[in-house]
């Protein structure tokens, strides 16, 4: 598509941008695997009609504000990528401008309060901890914002589990067969600290040493994902400095957002003078079914009792990473698992960060959309490699009255370990 | 004119999400998948039942508000565009399946629905909708229908017309009719009205429901891919397997430069270093097919291929679909601005046609990358430009009207299946005399007296609507067209 985009004014991220808009052809391809065209059926609230409206701001006929809503109502799923036959760079192109968006916009006191509380809480493990332990997430939006409470807080549970520490290093049994170092992530370790543990056993197994950097902190994705830029930065050079990707063979996740984010760290320091370390620390940076899958897996045990799960593709994962079929093969390699799909072609189940918060509608209609695949497939448990998906499912779940199971990928290969060990 | 009692009235049958009338609202509406026009409507009404799209048909023509239907805007020629001081009829959420009967195999559908979502809810029959415009996972019925779409496999099976059996249709003036009726044999009594309005540009009215015709899913299929040194033979392989009797589902071409672009999008593991490749896909009962797969082998044996693949199972199959279908946009990759013609020649002038075009490209030095339906002659020259370039879009439309002009001349037509829409107005005279156009014009006016459904489009000259690309057409300037 043609632009009259004068690049220059918007820094070293400008030409990424323009790069996108430019290579859209308009063609409409990806309206089909956009949730919230599916939800919405309007135009502007597809990946063609986001596009549009992000070339004509940078183009100035028309203000952020205008475009802002419709904007703020893309998940950031990048389910519209694989389904476009041009190689659109949506994912460059969105985290780009919002970061160019955010600092020029208005928004109310309560929406400001909102997101500094996000972003000065979910980052730090020790913060979240406390603000839900004393309630005072509840407290800070009761009354004003009924809604983005009752989103919040219902992803919440009322008892957090216990805090779980990492050592430094996770040595490897038997012969040592890689090295790798583990982000330990923010939400997810207050949440549920076992999947990282499951994640250090597991590579251990396989005869893997992890070493997990004392001082690391969040990767900054969410910050990147809501347009805070420059906190995002922040996040993301703590870890540059604390992460030598030069002695390990991966820099490994077991959370999806987490895992594209920090694919997308050469983007984020664009132009700056940690481009280049930037970079190098991106090229390291697998999934945790990825690294497993092309390491070649130990054969874990039989199941004690069959178990038949549905497996829900994180969007981070497939659609952001394309990572299809790495944790299905480690799946599939656990006897006495029987795996089921979805079919429903990989539609966002509407967690995507902190859209739940912010977009609790379409967030609520596509929970919902996604439990009723999951309940038509009939599984036993429902096993995802990132545990927002996981929240949401089950919140949404509970919403129908209806408990199952839910397990991250590596939890339910540990499982399987375990249970060689004891036989 | 006076906006605002229509405006009122509007206001009366949506609420204000549904009636869209901000500046950035509009923006997202001004153009289809042909972004060289664009046009911002007065506003943009999303109906969610029938009764809307009737009573909105009503007060457009009460006012004489011009008006466009949309589906999801992927026309190729403009035909989607909106008219200036005129509204659009977003269709989108008139999205749904009424009634699918496996016994009788049809579905009943609104305009709304997604092409390929017909077959994925026919499937567990057995059954599916044939027409598989490559648009199919994206474009609706309802453009279908206006457009009579194609697509691969309509070599085998006709167009959109051949499969749609019956119509409810609100015309232009706000009358609503029924054609054909749920019956295959109830075609065929008296005028061919669904023939009429199929194909009809969005000229007569707005299509609201769909009876169409589901067909059992073939028992198997047999995808052949042959890589040629060059394009010309491709285009005989072609002639060759049509003079031999056979009539495969689909037979389409790609050359290098679509090859090059798909492969880049889709890894779709075509041969390296073909000049073009032929896909031949046989599909029916199973007997048939494995007796006419081996008469087929021979021809192509003998057709001139260097490299002859067959895919061994149903996701091979895909891929090398997938790359063909994804062909149009991802030529995107190789060039972020290009033209898309849609002429028709006589199958027995493929070859001839392909190597003119080469001619054509080299002459005024642009590239063109040919993909398209090669078993029913129908070309798709895209024409890369860099529209960064002053006066590229000028040029490469220039080569776009010799490449129709050409088609005309060896017996063809300016479209296959995208339309005439905005884009090719203006070749119309090429193909019809005076007399023909202003017959179809004194048809459409017994139903649109007031011409406000859809303007400007298919006609030449008439009531433009007012472009960004104002003034002449380039053609026109060049003295390669003409208006009268
Ligand atoms: C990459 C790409 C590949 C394509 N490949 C093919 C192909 O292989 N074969 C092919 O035939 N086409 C193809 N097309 C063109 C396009 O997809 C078809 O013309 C399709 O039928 C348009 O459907 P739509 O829903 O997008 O309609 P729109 O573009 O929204 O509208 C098209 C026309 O239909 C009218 N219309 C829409 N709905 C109604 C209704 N309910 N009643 C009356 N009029 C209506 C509109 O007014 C307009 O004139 C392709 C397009 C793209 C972008
Ligand atoms: S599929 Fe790609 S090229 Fe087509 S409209 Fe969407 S983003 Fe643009
Ligand atoms: S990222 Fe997701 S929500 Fe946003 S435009 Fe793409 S598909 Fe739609």
């Amino acid at each position: 598509m043609q632009h009259r985009i004068d690049i220059k004014k918007y820094g070293p991220r400008g030409e990424a941008m323009a790069e996108a808009i430019q290579s859209c052809v308009h063609c409409g391809f990806c309206l089909a695997a956009c949730p919230t065209y599916k939800v919405l059926g309007e135009e502007m609230d597809s990946p063609r009609g986001r596009i549009y409206l992000m070339k004509e701001v940078l183009e100035e006929n028309l203000t952020v504000e205008e475009a802002q809503p419709y904007l703020d109502r893309c998940l950031g799923c990048i389910g519209c990528m694989p389904a476009c036959p041009s190689g659109v760079r949506y994912d460059e192109l969105i985290v780009s401008y919002r970061a160019f968006s955010e600092p020029k916009r208005k928004r109310s006191l309560m929406d400001n309060m909102a997101r500094r509380m996000i972003a000065e809480t979910l980052p730090y493990p020790n913060r979240f901890r406390a603000a839900v332990a004393s309630g005072k997430v509840g407290k800070l939006f009761k009354g004003a914002m009924p809604e983005k409470l009752g989103a919040m807080m219902g992803l919440v549970p009322a008892d957090l589990p216990e805090d779980k520490p990492l050592p430094p290093i996770y040595p490897a049994k038997g012969r040592r067969r890689a090295r790798v170092a583990l982000l330990s992530g923010c939400v997810q370790t207050v949440l549920n600290p076992d999947i990282n543990w499951a994640t250090v056993r597991v590579l251990s197994e396989n005869g893997v040493e992890t070493v997990i950097p004392q001082e690391q902190g969040c990767c900054g994705s969410i910050m990147m994902h809501i347009g805070e830029e420059e906190r995002a930065k922040k996040l993301a050079r703590q870890n540059l400095q604390v992460f030598v990707p030069d002695e390990v063979d991966a820099i490994i996740t077991n959370a999806a957002g987490c895992g594209s984010g920090m694919k997308e760290y050469g983007l984020l320091f664009k132009g700056l003078s940690e481009e280049a370390e930037a970079e190098k620390f991106a090229e390291k940076v697998q999934d945790i079914s990825v690294f497993l899958d092309s390491l070649g897996l130990k054969p874990p045990a039989e199941l004690r009792e069959p178990l038949t799960v549905v497996y829900q593709d994180a969007c981070h994962l497939l659609h952001a990473q394309g990572i299809r079929s790495a944790p299905r093969n480690l799946l599939s390699s656990i006897p006495g698992l029987t795996l089921l799909e979805l079919g429903d072609d990989g539609l966002c189940c509407g967690s995507a960060g902190t859209y739940n918060i912010e977009q609790p509608e379409i967030a609520h209609q596509l929970g919902q959309r996604k439990v009723q695949h999951v309940l038509n497939t009939g599984a036993q448990a429902v096993v995802s490699g990132n545990i927002g998906c996981l929240t949401q499912i089950q919140s949404h779940l509970a919403n129908r009255g209806v408990s199952l199971p839910l397990y991250h990928t590596i939890e339910l290969l540990d499982w399987a370990y375990r249970r060689k060990a004891q036989t | 004119m006076d906006h605002q009692p229509f405006f009122a009235a509007l206001q009366r049958i949506y609420p204000k999400e549904r009636l869209l009338t901000k500046g950035v609202q509009l923006l997202a509406y001004e153009s289809d998948a042909l972004t060289s026009f664009q046009t911002k409507p007065s506003a943009v009404v999303i109906p969610e039942s029938q009764d809307e799209v009737i009573e909105t048909v009503r007060l457009c023509h009460q006012f004489g508000v011009p008006y466009v239907a949309r589906g999801s805007g992927t026309s190729l020629s403009g035909g989607s565009l909106p008219i200036e001081n005129g509204i659009v009829i977003a269709l989108n959420r008139l999205n749904r399946i009424k009634k699918l009967d496996p016994e009788q195999r049809i579905a009943v559908v609104e305009p709304g629905v997604v092409n390929l979502q017909i077959s994925q809810a026919a499937d567990r029959y057995n059954l599916y909708y044939a027409p598989d415009p490559s648009s199919q996972s994206v474009c609706t019925i309802g453009g279908n229908v206006a457009f009579n779409s194609g697509g691969a496999h309509c070599l085998k099976y006709g167009m959109t017309s051949n499969h749609i059996l019956g119509l409810k249709v609100v015309l232009a003036d706000g009358e609503v009719v029924e054609f054909g009726s749920e019956s295959l044999e109830g075609v065929g009594v008296g005028p061919d009205l669904i023939g009429l309005f199929v194909g009809s540009e969005g000229l007569f009215g707005v299509a609201l429901e769909i009876t169409v015709r589901l067909l059992p899913k073939p028992e198997l299929y047999r995808t052949v891919l042959a890589a040629y040194n060059d394009l010309e033979t491709a285009g005989n392989a072609v002639a060759m397997v049509v003079a031999s009797g056979l009539l495969p589902g689909a037979m389409e071409i790609m050359d290098r430069l679509s090859i090059k672009a798909a492969e880049s999008a889709v890894d779709a593991g075509y041969p390296e270093n073909a000049a073009a490749l032929l896909i031949v896909e046989l599909e029916g009962e199973s007997e048939q097919v494995e007796t006419e797969f081996e008469e087929i082998m021979d021809v192509i044996k003998e057709s001139g291929s260097y490299e002859i693949r067959v895919a061994k199972d149903a996701e091979q199959r895909l891929r090398i679909w997938k790359g063909r279908k994804g062909a149009f946009s991802s030529v995107g990759r190789l060039s972020p601005d290009y033209v898309v013609q849609d002429g028709v020649v006589p199958r027995s002038h493929l070859g001839k046609a392909l190597a003119e075009i080469d001619r054509l490209s080299q002459e005024y030095g642009l590239d063109v990358a040919n993909v398209f339906h090669a078993g029913d002659g129908n070309l798709h020259p895209l024409i890369l430009f860099n529209g960064r370039e002053e006066g590229a879009l000028e040029h490469a439309e220039e080569l776009a009207g010799k490449i129709l002009k050409m088609c005309v001349e060896l017996g063809g037509s300016i479209t296959g299946e995208h339309g005439v829409g905005m884009e090719k107005r203006n070749y119309m005279p090429a193909m019809f005399s005076e007399v023909d156009l202003e017959t179809m014009k004194t048809i459409r006016r017994q139903v649109d007296p007031k011409e406000i459904s859809n303007p400007g489009k298919m006609f030449p000259g008439g009531e433009a609507p007012a472009l960004k690309m104002t003034g002449m057409h380039p053609l026109e300037a060049k003295g390669i067209i003409s208006r009268e």
